[in-house]
């Protein structure tokens, strides 16, 4: 197993470098390109679901990001010391809905969920923890 | 990410390039707006350089489609590549949006 480690300041801009942090991770777990390209959405989702609605803006805290490989299997996790986040609250985004009554919010935990094989949200010592598990299609 | 506009036979046609996240979406949004506001109401996004799009670009392009449908225009998407179009199937908008192979196509359609 191999573990890398990212802290950067909770900032839209830095999360072009968080989702960089993962493709390395995902490469050196040779994850194939479909699924590395699936971690990168999921984990740029919820730093900006951290950022917008954790934290409620820019530069108020930061992330960390922990990258654990095994052969075919990434598991990524990300901590914020935003206010408790309860996942459950979160509407469901209404895909069906028409046009007019679309609300692209909402997006972010959906796709996290679609995309990776495992999410799981969780609060300890003031930090919110989100566990991501990607394992390669293959 | 970058982007550039061109006319096309009437119809606006928006290229862009690059990565289409929570930074650039404005960006994004602020370009399609400039050209709805200027009475462009016909308009392809071409997204064949696009390499990555998070929900923050969905979300730029819905407003937009939402702005454009009120005037009777169209925001029509074409050569999404097959990561991006896997973005847009998941967020139930490959029913939503005109998407076309390539430029031409889209361009036509008009």
């Amino acid at each position: 197993m191999s573990e890398s480690r990212l802290i950067v300041p909770a900032r839209y801009d830095r999360i072009k470098q968080i989702c960089s942090f993962v493709v390395d991770a995902a490469n050196v777990a040779g994850l194939d390109e479909s699924s590395t390209f699936q971690c990168q959405i999921a984990v740029d989702e919820a730093c900006t679901n951290i950022i917008e609605h954790g934290y409620e803006g820019e530069d108020r805290g930061r992330i960390e990001v922990i990258c654990n490989t095994d052969p075919g299997v990434l598991k990524i996790e990300l901590l914020d010391q935003a206010p408790p986040f309860d996942p459950d609250k979160v509407p469901e985004p209404d895909l069906g809905a028409p046009l007019e009554e679309m609300k692209i919010g909402g997006l972010g935990i959906y796709f996290m969920k679609k995309m990776m094989d495992d999410v799981s949200f969780s609060r300890e010592n003031g930090t919110n923890r989100l566990a991501l598990l990607k394992r390669s299609a293959g | 990410m970058d982007i550039s506009t061109q006319e096309v036979k009437r119809v606006s046609v928006m290229t862009v390039k690059g990565r289409v996240d929570s930074t650039t979406a404005p960006d994004l949004e602020n370009a399609l707006k400039q050209l709805v506001e200027g009475d462009k109401t016909q308009i392809v996004l071409d997204l064949k350089d696009v390499e990555y799009m998070s929900s923050a670009g969905l979300r730029a392009m819905v407003s937009t489609l939402k702005s454009v449908k009120r005037i009777n225009g169209d925001l029509r998407l074409c050569a999404p590549s097959p990561r991006v179009h896997e973005v847009l199937r998941l967020a139930g908008l490959t029913s939503i949006f005109n998407i076309y192979p390539g430029q031409d196509e889209a361009v036509n359609s008009f």
